[in-house]
């Protein structure tokens, strides 16, 4: 094969760079990049990398709050949960390895999300995930991502002994091309011990640490393969990646151990784009250049090129950066926990990123070309003419009984009960969780001093379909209603924003107003963004997936005695609806039911009376005044309702306020919750707890036995 | 008393163990790398995924430095706590009958379940009263238990079942419902479910506290006395 | 020498890994499949394969729960 320079351009379109890119790459440097700088830089210029078309729009997210220490830019964010304790965490996406692969593609989304947290210098205490599938009923496909995704993060986090506390699972028909999996890791950290990732220290040295060097995840970059391996070798070039938990492990503990010791200038995880992106993003930090010999770094095939050792994604590898003197101490520490560890080069003064093979310079860019001068697109937005989302099959015809409306609700993917997923994850492990998946809203894991977090992850792709704004708005309202009801306040958040091709106006017009809608929120609320990810090219040739900003939110409890539960806990407790609560059917779970596709404009939302909503909840839950507290998602008050009595094993006899819709949803507005008769005064009492019939007057009248036995079937066929 | 926590690589509940030891007792880490016990009156094997459960669960870490430690400890009459992870490795050791096979479902399984006490007259359930629940979490994929059939009636007659899944508790098929078995001599004890996260009200249970409480009496009483 | 150690679960021992997949077959369209088993393949490049037999006991294998047979492929073949 001719390296002509006529097909070197056709390599960069073959790598996924545009041509105004590469004039671009040719005007930065002055002259044609070689193949493994062409490599290094179509990476590091992805989407995926590189922000292009998103990185101005987040500069909208606010950021600010007296809570945080890190935010957005380095591995993971970080706040303050007092007692000298930081709690780092980050969502992050691994959508398209799942597609792929949905074991192997979830569980190393996990290992990588647990990677960022460390990597800041906090010992991993949770994981939470979100996912999105197609229908199962219709979908064999997805009944397998599904099953091989939940396996997945199972295999990862329990093996390396991270409780999964919580997450969330949505089915819907857009995502039946592109599941979303969407990965968050919560850490802890005594302050003095969270690091940066700026490598800094001209003569430092770098050492990588962790799992041998392979050719995972390569995929697109192989066309640059030389002309010696021919169509037979395909399979010498994965593009899964596979996870190893127990190397994951050791290296986190070594880790851990290397900053306790204090050994290390800087420290980061390799993910996507590998050493290329790990070693020139700390090198950009830092304001700093490095050069890198790639004949020390231990590999796990023979006769790998350069540029596959540079772009390669193998999993459980970290990057440190540590004073010559300190190296010895260094390798001494990964020796004891049985992980290779290798020098493999050294900070320099200026720009440059210098890469060595047996001796010959085979890349050297200026470290700004690699990580700044990426070009970054300003969408353009416009909203979509028609309707983008065909609606689902009609399993209700709006002709149903109430009672046959809420079994079929309670009976949906999306409602149905999720014990046979969460029985697959370990919740306990680390003696933390005092809330466990079930019991209530959001996590609850308790902390030295007797205070407690707490974590809850949402989203709502239907409703961010029907209206962006309102409907990402309403992500954070749902994520801080869910931390109100074990008592928590909110402290910081990460999202991870998943959507469609980002170059068509519509999606751009989705984009925007949805980052629009979640700043107003976090804005209101008092909650800054210390995170977060963007995924997107989320497309099928039948249209963009539903708009999906996912929320990950952390908040804090004063004691971890009385954190909140979701079920009613006792007989003869009032109950209360706390709103103001006004749903509509726009965007619902029943409307979905009715075969209806996602349009209309969702219901305004107050801010400011939402934050007295919240702190109301949140004191009376601490107080102990209120029993428990759920609050009104999917499916609207019935549900809600229906929720507390399986949950608490006891009935409820209640009227509604009239006119009020019971399936109609308001997410984050609405909350039901429970208490003795004297600490619900003022409230809108609308009933009492007891017996074994969920009797809403006028309505239904159905044991809770149908209603447990309706949730447990509905995914139980599948899981 | 001092309890000693064996830490393998791949270990994840040692800390767990360490920190439930320790609310009845002194407790400290044992590293798999030292032939060293420390002086330790009882020995917990934790749970989790020691090496990996690579090749088999529990079959490499059974060959570790301090195992050989563990297994004269044994012999010589000192108690040895296995949970399981722990109980793996004590079967691969041959120091408990009888293996852990995967579990029926072929899934890891996550619940709180009720446990019966078979036999409490040993250190490791003698505070406890026979027919008694015990309501302690299984986390696992590898915990179905398994001898020969000759071997299980030997067992249940010379009362080494020391604990048994409660009807309708069974979470991973083993057989007569075994959740715990020890040795002829008593003093090396096995079990599948996680004792040491049901000892802290705000978690859950406290029952598994029992099985703690049970090791420091008999300790004070026979070694310490 | 290369030499292979197959192992599998003893007989008699519930299979259901073995059972799972003689489920599978049939749902994709293969008929007339029984007596599934699965079980794990080592290989090994070993100078003296006499010595196997007690890896096989000592580490290999668990003997109370499973079987296991050598096969011995002969030539050293180039590690992978």
């Amino acid at each position: 094969m001719s390296s002509s320079t006529s097909s070197l351009e056709e390599r960069h379109r073959q790598l996924g760079l545009t041509d105004f890119e590469y004039s671009r790459i040719l005007e930065r440097l002055g002259r044609a990049p070689n193949d493994v700088e062409l490599a290094m830089l179509s990476l590091m210029w992805s989407e995926h990398c590189g922000y292009k078309h998103s990185r101005r729009l987040l500069r909208r997210l606010p950021k600010e709050g007296r809570h945080v220490l890190m935010g957005p830019g380095e591995n993971a964010g970080a706040v303050d949960v007092g007692g000298g304790l930081a709690v780092a965490f980050k969502v992050e996406s691994h959508n398209h390895p799942s597609a792929v692969e949905p074991f192997q593609g979830a569980a190393t989304g996990v290992g990588g999300i647990l990677r960022d947290v460390f990597a800041v210098g906090a010992r991993p205490i949770a994981v939470l995930d979100s996912l999105r599938f197609g229908e199962p009923g219709s979908s064999e496909r997805s009944r397998y991502l599904l099953d091989r995704a939940v396996a997945g993060i199972g295999h990862y986090g329990n093996s390396i002994g991270v409780p999964t506390v919580g997450g969330e699972i949505y089915f819907e028909g857009s995502y039946e091309q592109n599941c979303l999996v969407n990965a968050m890791c919560l850490g802890l950290a005594p302050h003095d011990r969270l690091i940066r990732s700026a490598a800094a220290g001209p003569g430092n040295v770098v050492v990588l640490l962790g799992a041998l060097t392979g050719r995972d995840g390569i995929g697109g970059a192989s066309v640059l393969a030389s002309a010696e391996l021919g169509e037979g070798d395909e399979a010498k070039r994965p593009s899964v990646q596979i996870g190893d938990p127990f190397t994951e492990k050791k290296l986190l503990e070594c880790c851990l151990e290397l900053l306790d010791r204090e050994l290390l200038v800087s420290l980061q995880d390799l993910g996507a784009a590998g050493l290329t992106s790990a070693a020139s993003e700390m090198a950009s930090k830092g304001g700093v250049g490095l050069t890198l010999d790639l004949c020390q770094i231990p590999l796990r095939e023979p006769g790998m090129e350069p540029f596959e050792i540079m772009v390669s994604e193998s999993q459980e590898r970290m990057l440190c950066v540590a004073a010559p003197d300190r190296v010895g101490e260094v390798l001494g520490v990964c020796e004891r926990w049985e992980l290779p560890a290798t020098t493999i080069g050294f900070v320099t003064e200026g720009d440059s990123f210098q890469v060595l093979h047996h001796g010959v310079v085979v890349a050297d860019l200026p470290v700004s070309v690699l990580v700044d001068d990426c070009p970054l697109y300003d969408l353009e937005p416009s909203p979509p003419v028609a309707g983008l989302y065909a609606g689902s099959d009609a399993v209700l015809s709006g002709s149903e009984s109430p009672t046959e409306t809420l079994l079929a609700l309670l009976r949906s993917p999306n409602i149905a009960s999720r014990r046979a997923v969460f029985e697959q994850y370990d919740p306990i492990v680390q003696s933390r969780t005092v809330r466990r998946p079930d019991e209530a809203d959001a996590a609850v894991l308790v902390l030295p001093d007797g205070s407690a977090i707490a974590v809850a992850i949402d989203g709502n792709g239907r409703r961010v379909a029907c209206d962006p704004r309102r409907g990402a708005a309403e992500a954070v309202y749902e994520c801080a209603a869910n931390l109100a009801c074990v008592g928590a306040e909110p402290l910081g958040l990460t999202n991870c924003l998943n959507f469609g091709n980002p170059e068509k106006p519509h999606v751009a017009w989705q984009l925007v107003e949805a980052v629009e809608g979640l700043s107003e929120a976090c804005e209101a609320l008092g909650v800054p963004v210390v995170g977060g990810n963007v995924s997107l090219y989320n497309e099928a040739p039948t249209g963009p997936i539903f708009p999906t900003p996912v929320v990950g939110m952390v908040g804090k409890l004063p004691h971890a005695r009385r954190p909140g539960r979701l079920g009613f806990a006792r007989d003869g407790d009032a109950i209360a609806l706390l709103g103001p609560f006004e749903p509509s059917s726009v965007g619902s779970e029943l409307s979905k039911l009715q075969g209806c596709a996602p349009e209309g404009e969702l219901p305004a939302a107050d801010a400011g009376r939402i934050r007295v909503l919240h702190e109301g909840v949140r004191a009376r839950v601490r107080s102990g005044a209120f029993h428990s507290a759920h609050d009104i998602a999917e499916g609207g008050v019935a549900i809600a309702l229906a929720e507390c009595c399986i949950a608490g094993v006891l009935g409820a006899s209640v009227r509604l306020p009239r006119g009020l819709d019971p399936f109609g949803e308001a997410p984050g507005r609405g909350f039901i919750v429970s208490g003795p008769a004297e600490a619900l005064a003022g409230f809108v009492v609308i009933g009492s707890v007891g017996g074994e019939r969920l009797i809403i007057d006028g309505l239904l009248d159905v044991a809770v036995s149908d209603l447990h036995e309706a949730r447990e079937g509905g995914l139980s066929e599948w899981v | 008393m001092k309890f000693g926590v064996v830490r393998f690589p791949g270990s994840c509940d040692d800390i767990d163990g360490l920190q439930a030891a320790a609310r009845v007792a002194d407790a400290v880490l044992l590293w798999h790398a030292d032939y060293d016990l420390h002086g330790v009156d009882a020995v917990i094997v934790p749970g989790g995924f020691s090496y990996g459960d690579y090749l088999r669960a529990g079959a490499i870490a059974r060959f570790a430095p301090v195992m050989a430690e563990v297994e004269e400890f044994a012999h010589e009459g000192g108690l040895v706590l296995g949970i399981c992870n722990g109980f793996q490795v004590l079967c691969e050791a041959g120091l408990l009958p009888g293996a852990l096979l995967p579990n029926v479902s072929l899934r890891f399984i996550f619940r709180q379940v009720d446990v019966e006490v078979v036999h409490s007259e040993g250190p490791f359930t003698g505070s406890c009263d026979v027919g008694e629940h015990l309501s302690i979490p299984v986390k696992h994929t590898t915990g179905r238990y398994y001898a020969p059939e000759e071997q299980l009636d030997r067992l249940e007659a010379a009362g080494q079942v020391l604990l048994r899944y409660a009807p309708g508790h069974n979470p991973n098929g083993s057989l007569r419902d075994i959740a715990g078995v020890c040795n002829e001599r008593g003093n090396v004890f096995g079990l599948m479910p996680h004792p040491e996260h049901a000892v802290d009200p705000l978690i859950g249970s406290t029952d598994g506290l029992r099985i703690f409480e049970s090791m420091r009496a008999h300790v004070e009483q026979h070694v310490l006395a | 020498m290369r030499a292979r150690v197959l192992v599998r679960p003893k007989a008699g021992i519930l299979d259901p890994q073995g059972q799972a997949v003689e489920r599978a077959l049939p749902a994709l369209g293969f008929e007339g499949v029984r007596n599934v088993h699965v079980g794990r393949l080592i290989e090994l490049d070993v100078d003296d394969p006499d010595q196997i037999p007690e890896m096989c006991e000592r580490l290999l294998t668990n003997p109370l729960i499973e079987d296991w047979e050598i096969e011995e492929a002969g030539v050293e073949e180039p590690s992978r």
